[in-house]
């Protein structure tokens, strides 16, 4: 029992560090309508400026307080950031307005090999570490229930904590804020948010840069357990079943989704993988997230698709 | 003023329904068919055959392949390295296993395998559409790339999946130089374009147009979706078959799982969407960019004597890839296919304006 609960805990921590890269899809999705593959990118690009910001500016500045200099690496990354997006929507969506479905998805993948290519070109292409102070050493719960109690590592705790926050605040911004009620008039329909005045270009720029931010929240704590490199890039692919798990269209989707395939890797690579052979967790959460959408074939929370003639 | 169609006269239904209705357009292929046959393995050196035009070729048959699935159907597929990789494993396994198994039979096979797969792949696409659909192709993709790896039974027991062939022999001729190996590909690719074109305009390849151009409006009028996007599937995934189990015998000789990697998939698809959806002579146009640009662009800074280190090097490489498709997708959405047909619009009215 106390392993089962360990497995699922284990499960749900790393379901929400998946939806944490699936929440940047949505976002971007529910906006402009555009698949968007260099999300991996985005997460290796943001993690590695967050990284060398951090060890360059203790350098340059002399400050030796850790706190003070990530912050400010933080600030400079989400920069940077923002920069990327502007740009994106400068160079490649904006002329690419009314393109199909797919070929936009080209084009996003077009952007990510530019952003591999460019981060690790501007940033070098070592194994960087990023520390934000956050606690290694695992932990014991619920010793007085069973023998031994349950195991869990403090640094995926504080991460889904953060990832917890982050959609909070991400909730408030759009339900809230006047920002926040233009991205969702976007996100309904283009023209008609378009007719009443909302500039389309500049929403695309914030919904970019959001989603640059939680790339590189993502990043960070990706960048923290796995270290910033390469590999970064393939965390995406493991958050693509996530998202059509929960709905393209759907921010609570895009955590619930995140945290039933998590837990459904978890417990399917323990208590199926040695039967297979070990190493399913990779394909069995895209059949988990098939299985799901050939009843549902919008995900859960997504909007009903209506074909008409 | 040379390439216009004036005074070539139809009197018979044949005569209309031809492949190529214009008399030049015969005599271009012709004389094309003739350069590829002819004077390519009279002329070309050793390394072409080995770094270009081996490759192309089966890339553009994979191409053909996914544009029936993606351009004709309309049913983005993110798997077809995985299409590729069952049907290179399982002409490896005929080969293996079956003693004298010819070679031809033992490719044709491979693909019959992975039309079965991809069948069974694509039959979600019946209730799945579009982005959806896209990213669940991946689920083919990833469980492939794991079967290949950790099933022993697959790759004959051999250590992280890396298998070879060698010897490669039809009717008595062995197929050992790039010249052969060209010639055997070349004469496959021919084959299928052949076939494929022929199917497009026939009248499966008009209810494959129907569902992707709107499917409900082709289910209403009575084209019935289980058959036109399975077989559309089925073709896709034996041609795509066929090549992959090309790549592993005639180009790579010996390979593993990763060579038919999601980058693989990713790469074709880039293929079929620069060349130009929907069109045959577009998945050629495609593969040629996409197999020549990165050796192009791996040359450049030799050719200026900029001193680069190989890390730079190919991360510069990296960007400027990135950045050409987003640039091609900009200036020409419909493909180098596109960019094709308003060249021969202008050569009809050439050299006069109007």
């Amino acid at each position: 029992m106390a392993f089962f609960l360990e497995t699922l805990i284990g499960g749900l921590m790393a379901g929400m560090l998946y939806s944490l890269i699936a929440l940047g899809f949505v976002l971007i999705y529910k906006a402009s309508g555009v698949f968007n593959f260099a999300q991996g990118a985005m997460v290796l690009f943001a993690a590695l400026a967050m990284a060398r910001f951090a060890e360059w500016i203790p350098q340059l500045t002399g400050i030796t307080n850790r706190f003070a200099a990530n912050t400010l690496a933080f600030i400079g990354a989400a920069a940077v950031m923002v920069v990327v997006a502007w740009l994106i929507e400068k160079f490649v969506l904006g002329k690419l307005v009314n393109q199909e479905g797919i070929t936009l998805l080209m084009a996003t993948l077009g952007i990510a090999y530019f952003l591999e290519g460019a981060g690790q070109m501007i940033f070098g292409n070592d194994i960087y570490k990023i520390d934000v102070g956050l606690p290694k050493d695992p932990t014991m719960l619920l010793e007085s229930v069973f023998q031994g109690g349950v195991l869990v590592s403090q640094e995926d705790m504080s991460a889904a904590l953060i990832a917890a926050v982050l959609v909070g605040l991400l909730a408030l911004f759009f339900q809230k804020t006047a920002t926040g009620r233009a991205l969702r008039a976007v996100a309904d329909d283009h023209q008609a948010a378009q007719s009443i005045g909302i500039p389309l270009s500049r929403i695309w720029v914030i919904v970019w840069s959001v989603a640059g931010v939680v790339a590189l929240v993502a990043g960070i704590i990706w960048g923290s357990k796995l270290g910033v490199q390469f590999s970064l890039t393939l965390v995406a692919l493991k958050a693509l079943p996530v998202v059509i798990l929960g709905g393209l269209t759907s921010i609570p989707g895009a955590i619930i989704g995140g945290l039933i395939i998590g837990v459904g890797e978890k417990l399917s690579e323990i208590y199926l993988g040695p039967m297979l052979g070990g190493g399913i967790e990779i394909w069995f959460a895209y059949v988990l997230a098939l299985f799901f959408l050939l009843v549902r074939p919008q995900g859960l929370f997504g909007e009903k698709i209506i074909d008409r003639v | 003023m040379l390439y216009r169609e004036n005074g070539q006269f139809k009197t018979t239904y044949q005569a209309d329904q031809q492949i190529f209705p214009i008399l030049q357009d015969r005599w271009f292929i012709a004389a094309l068919l003739a350069l590829a046959f002819i004077a390519v393995p009279l002329t070309a050196p050793e390394y072409l055959f080995r770094a270009i035009l081996i490759p192309f070729l089966i890339l553009s048959l994979a191409a053909i392949g996914l544009n029936i699935l993606v351009g004709y159907c309309g049913q983005i597929s993110l798997g077809t390295g995985a299409f590729m990789a069952v049907g290179a494993y399982a002409s490896y396994n005929l080969m293996v296993r079956i003693d004298g198994m010819p070679l031809i039979p033992a490719l044709l096979l491979g693909g019959l395998c992975a039309t079965v797969v991809g069948v069974l792949f694509g039959i979600p696409s019946l209730r799945i559409k579009g982005l959806y659909l896209a990213v669940a192709t991946l689920a083919a993709q990833f469980f492939t790339d794991w079967a290949f790896l950790r099933i022993k039974w697959f790759t004959n027991d051999s250590s992280s999946g890396s298998v070879s062939v060698a010897g490669l022999k039809v009717l008595g001729y062995s197929i050992e130089s790039p010249v052969q190996k060209y010639l055997f590909c070349l004469c496959f690719v021919v084959v299928f374009a052949l076939l494929a074109k022929n199917l497009v305009r026939s009248a499966i390849g008009r209810e494959w147009m129907a569902m992707r151009d709107m499917d409900v409006a082709a289910a209403v009028i009575g084209i019935r979706p289980i058959n036109a996007k399975l077989t559309a599937f089925a073709v896709s995934s034996f041609i795509v078959g066929v090549a992959g189990a090309l790549w592993g015998f005639v180009h790579l000789g010996s390979w593993e799982p990763a060579a038919f990697s999601i980058d693989r998939s990713f790469q074709l698809l880039f293929m079929v969407i620069i060349g130009g959806l929907g069109s045959i002579a577009g998945s050629f146009f495609g593969a040629a960019f996409i197999v020549i640009l990165p050796l192009l662009l791996s040359q450049i800074p030799h050719w200026f004597g900029i001193p680069m280190s190989t890390a730079t090097a190919s991360h510069l490489e990296l960007m400027i890839f990135g950045g050409l498709i987003v640039f091609f997708l900009i200036v020409e959405p419909h493909g180098l296919a596109r960019l094709w047909a308003i060249a021969r619009e202008k050569l009809r009215l050439w050299p006069f304006p109007h």
